[in-house]
């Protein structure tokens, strides 16, 4: 799950890491009023969750209160695009309205998973204010990566080997140990996948603070996070994705047109892969859960063919524990349910499939049927093409 | 001979009155595995089938003897069910539980480095030696044959596609694992393509991968480096799109890497053989045992 960067600062400052004085407004004439308590020269940030804001011209400075509103008013209610939003664009429903901070260095920090190593790492760069990803792809020597023992946490000689290794010198030090050691805590108790900070800038006054914030948390560990569910914003998520998602189906919209519907998200994949090279586009990874019972099968046809882009139906289902039978009993239901428009291929394999794929022939409803994988890949891209 | 499991294994199940612990349960029982007993707290002293159900995992093991556990326990208590069975000395544990926040399993994992317990999973379909009529996961059992291709995947029902194809050209596996679809697991490719080298069942291994992270690449260069075996490799994924996460919490390219084409071209390097198409598979491992 993703949040706002007003949210993001406002855990920042719970856990010790200093952040600019700022306020989230989410009305014009509230944006004039916080730059006015401000002391009136403020940076006005569009709050969406993708990042590329800058460029997309989402951050804007303001002289004046006067100058605030307007630019809030400019901001608030419209569609922002950036690269990482796509072409619809996010909804700027609030803007952070925050001091003008002079800064004479830019730094990166952030916490995250090392997959390889199974660690938390912290990783801190003296080239902030860029995506990490062009500094490690273009300078990895300038990351400085420090794996953490979860048992023990992230102990003050870290915090100190990593604030020496930014050329910090002076106050900076004993502030970055704290800020750091503060972010580790953040990332460990509300279970992030990401805590960042950049850039973190050092001030003319010799100052640390966290100007841009990013914080991803464990979707499976929001049960235990009350505080954090309550942050969510629908509003930023694929209203489809967020139906599958509640239904217990996981469902990632793409932009191709043949639709797929897969118990098991190794063999969805796989599927995905099978209609590429059959010379069709996939329009969606769909994963109907290992069962695929009745109910669910019904429910992803349904969450499918919401997609306007949608011109075929690719069905493949390994009945395992599921048996075949019931699945082409679930197809048919579905099939009585929802009004299917456009042809489906049916694959099914394992337990009682040859008794599930008769069902299918002889159902009357015209479900195209396949034995094998490569069958139905071609079949159902030949389908969406026709 | 299989890895990791076989037909001397005595099986604990964590969960077994649970709605999929009792189902599973059940199940691997009719394949011929031997289910000693199960674990749930607060059942201690009932019944189930005729098993004994026990508070605890130590409690279990001493009357039963058991030396491995399967665990169906809720999400959020899962980790807690694993230390558990790891604490009370178990050889082989196998965690199907989908779900488990990641910083617990790094906490797990990190645990496990001065045990003996070998952890499989979480989130994985389990491990089963046909040979050994040995099944202790949530498999279909028929669609296996007792045979000498060691199969290990990061995936459920892709490794029953896999399975299905190589028994469908007569040809059998030796042990099959699940290793599991999250970010962090107990056991990875290594040390199962190291298990697959050394036993003498196994005279080929299917290596099934996904994309995110870069376990396939670790797996590649263990394979170049330490394999004798021929190795036949697929990666799926090849149409997912940057940063979005296919299903499995592991499956997500982030950050430039995990993408498939790198993975693909690992296994190259490696002289992996690379399967073309998810329906080639078993066609695949056939040409290189010489299989007709």
């Amino acid at each position: 799950m993703r949040i706002h960067e007003y949210q993001a600062k406002a855990l920042l400052a719970q856990y010790g890491v200093p952040v600019p004085r700022g306020k989230n407004v989410s009305t014009p004439e509230g944006a004039r009023t916080a730059a006015a308590e401000l002391g009136g020269s403020v940076v006005i940030k569009a709050q969406i969750q993708a990042g590329g804001r800058g460029l997309a011209g989402g951050i804007r400075q303001a002289g004046s209160p006067d100058e605030a509103m307007e630019v809030a008013a400019r901001l608030l209610g419209t569609r922002l695009v950036t690269h990482q939003t796509g072409p619809g664009g996010s909804l700027v429903g609030s803007v952070l309205v925050e001091e003008t901070v002079a800064a004479q260095r830019e730094l990166y920090l952030g916490v995250t998973l090392d997959r390889a190593s199974a660690l938390p790492v912290v990783m801190a760069s003296a080239a902030g204010g860029v995506e990490i990803e062009e500094v490690a792809a273009q300078h990895p020597e300038q990351i400085l990566r420090q794996p953490v023992d979860p048992v023990i946490g992230l102990q003050p000689f870290l915090g100190r080997q990593l604030a020496f290794g930014l050329g910090l010198s002076g106050a900076a030090v004993g502030q970055a140990v704290n800020l750091i050691a503060g972010l580790y805590r953040l990332y460990r108790e509300k279970d992030c996948t990401l805590a960042e900070i950049n850039p973190l800038v050092v001030t003319v006054e010799e100052k640390l603070l966290a100007l841009d914030a990013k914080l991803n948390f464990d979707d499976n560990a929001l049960f235990r996070h009350a505080d954090i569910r309550a942050l969510r914003d629908v509003e930023e998520e694929n209203p489809l994705e967020r139906e599958a998602a509640d239904l217990g189906i996981s469902y990632v919209k793409l932009d191709g047109s043949v639709g797929c519907m897969v118990n098991g998200a190794g063999l969805a994949m796989a599927t995905m892969d099978l209609i590429k090279q059959a010379g069709g586009e996939p329009a969606n990874f769909l994963d109907v859960g290992g069962g695929a019972s009745a109910e669910q099968v019904t429910n992803a046809f349904r969450i499918l063919l919401a997609d306007p882009n949608v011109r075929a139906v690719l069905v493949n289902i390994f009945g395992g524990i599921a048996r075949g039978d019931v699945i082409a009993e679930g197809i048919v239901e579905a099939n009585r349910r929802v009004n299917i428009t456009v042809p489906v291929v049916v694959r099914l394999v394992g337990t009682n499939a040859a008794e599930g794929m008769s069902l299918l022939d002889h159902s009357g409803l015209g479900v195209i049927t396949a034995a094998t994988l490569q069958e139905a890949a071609a079949k159902a891209v030949q389908a969406a093409h026709g | 001979m299989s890895i990791l499991v076989g037909a001397d294994t005595r099986v604990l199940v964590q969960g077994i009155t649970g709605r999929e612990g009792s189902f599973h349960a059940r199940a691997c029982r009719e394949y011929g595995t031997q289910i000693v007993g199960g674990v749930t707290p607060g059942r201690g002293g009932t019944d189930f089938d005729g098993l004994p159900v026990f508070n605890t995992v130590v409690e279990a093991c001493a009357a039963t003897g058991a030396n491995a556990s399967i665990i169906f326990v809720p999400a959020p208590f899962a980790a807690d069910a694993v230390l558990e069975a790891i604490e009370a000395g178990l050889d082989v544990v196998i965690c199907i539980t989908e779900g488990i926040p990641i910083l617990d399993t790094v906490l797990v994992k990190r645990h496990l480095r001065d045990k003996s317990t070998v952890l499989i999973g979480p989130n994985c379909p389990g491990v089963i030696s046909p040979g050994g009529r040995c099944k202790i996961g949530i498999m279909p059992g028929p669609i296996h044959r007792p045979g000498t291709v060691g199969v290990v995947s990061r995936s459920g029902t892709l490794t029953y596609e896999a399975v299905a194809q190589i028994s469908e050209l007569g040809l059998g596996q030796s042990t099959c694992v699940g290793i599991g679809g999250d970010p962090v697991v107990g056991t990875g490719f290594i040390d199962i393509l190291r298990r697959f080298q050394a036993d003498p069942e196994t005279e080929a291994v299917v290596l099934i991968g996904e994309i995110g992270g870069t376990a396939e690449e670790a797996a590649a260069e263990y394979v170049r480096a330490s394999m004798t075996k021929p190795v036949v490799g697929l990666i799926v994924g090849q149409s997912a799109p940057p940063g979005r996460r296919m299903g499995h919490a592991g499956a997500i390219i982030s950050g430039g890497s995990g993408a498939a084409a790198d993975k693909v071209a690992a296994f190259q390097r490696a002289g992996i053989t690379v399967v073309p198409s998810p329906a080639k598979i078993g066609r695949t491992v056939a040409r290189v045992l010489g299989h007709p």
